[in-house]
């Protein structure tokens, strides 16, 4: 089925897939948005406990579907795994850093004669939860605004200097933060974690103190949002964007090129609104209805909302990881990609996904399917972090 | 001239990648083996119905899970420093390198991290079956993650299936199953695996040990010593003929890592095995100050040619044949590879040009010649450097009959633990008890030299002969690769002596009353 696609259809593809996977993982960091929320919506060693132990479950996931973002990144479009991962160094090692200490400080936590103490776990929950989705969604900012990169595959013909990519900063990647809309991102990414991170807490722990302080909680959380993401949001629509001509390759620089995007692709502009709302309609039945299902609404949201941001990205002819130091050096979906038989066989691989989700989906209904209670907590059968 | 290579950052690269791979080699092989250990027991558990196979379980179980969540933390910076201080390599190998990554992210990693879920949340939440099937998933996907990124390690190390693309200036994959059932794969795979279900038995066997020497515990001792010595009985000597089957695949492939193995400077036909040794600290030979010759050995006579090629006077080539090249045995010299890798190389450049130009005579002739000697395009970078080609020997040497040594013992000390327990005088033994207790550290040192053998044995490549390690890195200031190595270094001994005083807590703790 697969092998008879054209390769600019794999690209295509793949380039959805990206997106998907990227989409789930920004929901998926409402495990980061709650680490740093632990202190704040939970006053009592026990709330604090049940608001952990409630993260605790869904950790793995996110850090998995993170795991398999880059993996899937690499194996579809290596080009940007070389230029960007060795480029901006500084961002991706931070990031790292940020989630070696998140692995352990839910195991580790609450364990006997744990060396650093309760205290610094939590703070490194703290830590991955603010550090991760600011620079995330800072780097994502740069698919937009572009670095200062080079990149010459005759490099490797210079057995002395054979790098193909090169920073053209000595800060490697650190000036990502100079430009206030990468920030933005950054900031509506952090803010909307958080979130998440609240209306996915009052759904699966049943303590009213909690969900009293979370609808306080949300005000602060829910308006930064909003500003970030609307500055970036309208800023982006108004900008410049990277296109290229889809014969020759030739990236340019077009007026309104992402507004364009949404209106050639109305299914991308549809699917964008439609995740706007969703996002919202969470947020207001949890405020003013106090209803605690505002997840439901928000989770899928923002799944759709991130998901055309990435589309609008990468398809019609758009350079997905522009160079600011020379436009022709900028990526595309059509020159960083794999061969066509790679992406082919990727692609046979890709339909495992559905399974996945499937069991994924089978295996928690059958040991999640009631909120945590203190009293959980105490019971000695089960695992507690 | 070499000294523009920016040496310094390939070293820390490396060392940066080292460390990484060597931490997280502290903590995988343990759960990979526990995984399967876990799940015995928990079946015993539901065909019998005996609580305390359920307190055996559970204990062995948390052990489990402080081990799991460093392997994680460790595992996704690995994945990441390819990009991140292997840049050119990520494009160079991308197209198929990245394959099996993508995909045990796919399907693996997410059954393991599910059904783990499952595995400490869902006592007395689903029924027994569901809760075992989910624990031998779990001990399944892991060793599925592990079967996808050993094929990747095995592809490096004997890059097959693929042709390399002169416009896209990278290697692309032509046959995915050659890619996976390589002999290299296939090796790389059943040897590691086999391996680590045999550390994972010595340290099972090692702490149920100290209970016995404690007179704690009794029962639960016994009878997860029981498993732990079956089991590793099994893996170890499963582990011994893949560790051959790897040798003669090695032999073939890479000759000078074999060669590396037995200190082997000048070749010959039925060679002896080096069964101990101490290499010389002075150079055998003043033009190659890395060449050394024993200071003392044992060895047994024409064995090493039987273990390559299964015939007692077969022809191993040495370390200086493979340098100076041997016309009798059709070896060709580095020199004349260097020569030829260098051709590749400016053809790939020719060719680029061509391209450019439009010129298809001059297009059609560098791709003759690429094609001609790109099985040699890795050599063109030694140009000024040929000792640059060579491993260090010693590390090699020593690190393969650490882990050899050490393999043979524990197939020995397994069948004596079962004959011990057999004649029940297991808990009366201490002084085998005690020797329990120290193969645990011995099973770490094993498993380490496995990796430092196979991939100190096989530098300069990150691809064997077409991709040195100094092709392959990132363009990064040393200092910054320094300071991240740093910071690594800490981080993860931190959570080491962390992990490390968790555990002998829960080991001193012991396993909970009444199967919780």
């Amino acid at each position: 089925m697969f092998e008879t696609f054209t390769i600019l259809t794999l690209q295509q593809y793949w380039w959805i897939i990206i997106s998907i996977l990227a989409s789930l993982l920004v929901f998926l960091m409402f495990v980061q948005g709650g680490q740093t929320l632990i202190y704040t919506l939970g006053k009592t060693d026990t709330e604090r406990s049940m608001i952990v132990n409630t993260l605790g479950r869904k950790w793995e996931l996110t850090f998995t579907t993170l795991v398999t973002f880059g993996g899937a990144f690499f194996a579809s479009f290596p080009l940007f795994y070389s230029t960007s991962f060795g480029g901006a160094y500084w961002v991706w090692m931070a990031i790292l850093f940020a989630f070696i200490i998140q692995a352990i400080s839910y195991e580790y936590r609450s364990k006997p004669n744990n060396f650093l103490g309760k205290r610094t776990y939590e703070t490194f929950l703290f830590i991955n939860g603010a550090l991760a989705t600011i620079l995330i969604g800072t780097a994502v900012g740069t698919f937009f605004n572009g670095s200062m990169f080079s990149m010459d595959k005759l490099n490797l013909t210079n057995i002395y200097d054979s790098a193909i990519s090169r920073w053209e900063t000595p800060f490697h990647g650190l000036e990502a933060v100079l430009n206030p809309h990468n920030v933005a991102l950054g900031l509506a990414v952090f803010f909307l974690a958080r979130v998440l991170g609240i209306l996915y807490i009052v759904n699966s722990v049943k303590d009213e103190n909690i969900f009293n302080r979370g609808v306080k909680q949300m005000y602060y959380n829910a308006i930064p949002f909003l500003v970030f993401f609307l500055y970036f949001v309208i800023a982006l629509l108004f900008k410049d964007g990277f296109a290229y001509s889809p014969g020759t390759g030739e990236v340019f620089m077009e007026p309104l090129k992402y507004l364009h995007n949404f209106l050639q692709m109305p299914v991308v502009l549809l699917i964008f609104l439609a995740g706007v709302v969703l996002v919202l309609t969470g947020i207001a039945l949890f405020l003013f209805k106090k209803s605690n299902k505002g997840i439901w609404y928000t989770g899928p949201g923002t799944v759709l909302a991130v998901l055309a941001l990435f589309l609008i990205a990468g398809l019609n002819n758009t350079a997905f990881y522009p160079s600011t130091f020379n436009l022709q050096h900028s990526l595309t979906i059509e020159n960083s990609s794999s061969s066509h038989y790679t992406l082919t066989a990727m692609s046979y691989v890709s339909l495992f996904v559905p399974v996945v989700i499937a069991y994924i989906y089978w295996a928690w209904k059958s040991i999640n399917n009631k909120p945590i209670e203190a009293t959980e907590l105490n019971d000695d059968q089960t695992h507690v972090y | 001239m070499t000294e523009n290579f920016d040496y310094s950052l390939i070293d820390w690269s490396r060392a940066q990648f080292a460390l990484t791979a060597m931490y997280h080699w502290i903590f995988v092989p343990l759960t990979l083996g526990l995984g399967f250990i876990v799940a015995i027991m928990e079946s015993i558990y539901v065909k019998t119905g005996d609580p305390d196979w359920k307190r055996i379980t559970k204990f062995w179980m948390t052990i489990f899970g402080i081990n799991f969540a460093i392997g994680v933390a460790t595992g996704i910076i690995l994945e990441f420093e390819f990009g991140t201080n292997w840049s050119n390599y990520s494009w160079f190998v991308g197209d198929i390198f990245g394959a099996p990554l993508a995909i045990e992210g796919i399907m693996a990693f997410f059954l393991e991290s599910t059904f783990i879920a499952v595995m400490f949340f869902g006592w007395n939440k689903v029924s027994k079956k569901f809760h075992l099937l989910s624990t031998w998933l779990v001990a399944f996907g892991a060793s599925l993650s592990a079967l996808w990124i050993l094929v990747a390690n095995a592809w490096m190390q004997m890059p097959v299936g693929m042709k390399f693309n002169p416009d896209t200036a990278r290697n692309e994959m032509e046959n995915f199953w050659e890619v996976l059932l390589s002999p290299m794969a296939v090796s790389k795979f059943t040897h590691t695996i086999s391996s680590s279900y045999l550390l994972a038995a010595i340290v099972v066997i090692g702490i149920s040990a100290w209970f016995l020497l404690k007179k704690r515990h009794l029962v639960f001792a016994k009878r997860s010593m029981v498993v732990a010595a079956v089991f590793g009985l099994i893996t170890s000597l499963f582990t011994i003929l893949t560790g051959d089957y790897s040798a003669k695949v090695i032999a073939k492939h890479q000759p000078m890592k074999f060669a590396a193995f037995e200190g082997l400077s000048v070749g010959m036909r039925g060679a002896p095995l080096v069964a101990l040794g101490i290499v010389s600290s002075s150079p055998d030979d003043p033009d190659n100050e890395n060449v050394k010759d024993f200071a003392f050995k044992i060895e047994i006579p024409n064995f090493l040619s039987y273990m390559a090629f299964q015939d007692f006077n077969a022809f191993i080539p040495g370390v200086k044949d493979l340098m100076e090249g041997n016309e009798e045995h059709g070896i060709m010299s580095a020199t004349e590879k260097i020569v030829r890798g260098r051709l590749a190389i400016d053809a790939l450049a020719e060719f680029k040009a061509a391209k450019k130009a439009g010129d298809e005579l001059k297009l059609a002739e560098a791709q003759q010649i690429l094609d001609e000697n790109f099985k040699y395009f890795g050599y063109g970078y030694f140009e000024n450097n040929p000792q640059g080609l060579l491993p260090n020997l010693p590390l090699t040497f020593y690190s393969f009959h650490i882990m050899v040594m050490l393999g043979f013992w524990f197939l020995v000390f397994f069948a004596l633990i079962l004959l011990l327990v057999y004649k029940n005088r297991i808990s009366t033994s201490r002084f085998w008890l005690k020797i329990a207790i120290i193969n645990i550290p011995l099973a770490y040192i094993a498993s380490q030299s496995g990796w430092i053998t196979a991939e100190m044995g096989r530098q300069p490549w990150v691809i064997q002969d077409l991709m040195p390690t100094m092709a392959a890195v990132s363009k990064l200031d040393s200092g910054a690769v320094i300071v991240t190595f740093i910071l690594f270094a800490l981080i993860f001994t931190s959570l080491l002596i962390a992990e490390l005083k968790i555990m002998f807590r829960q080991i001193k703790n012991g396993p909970k009353p009444g199967g919780n």
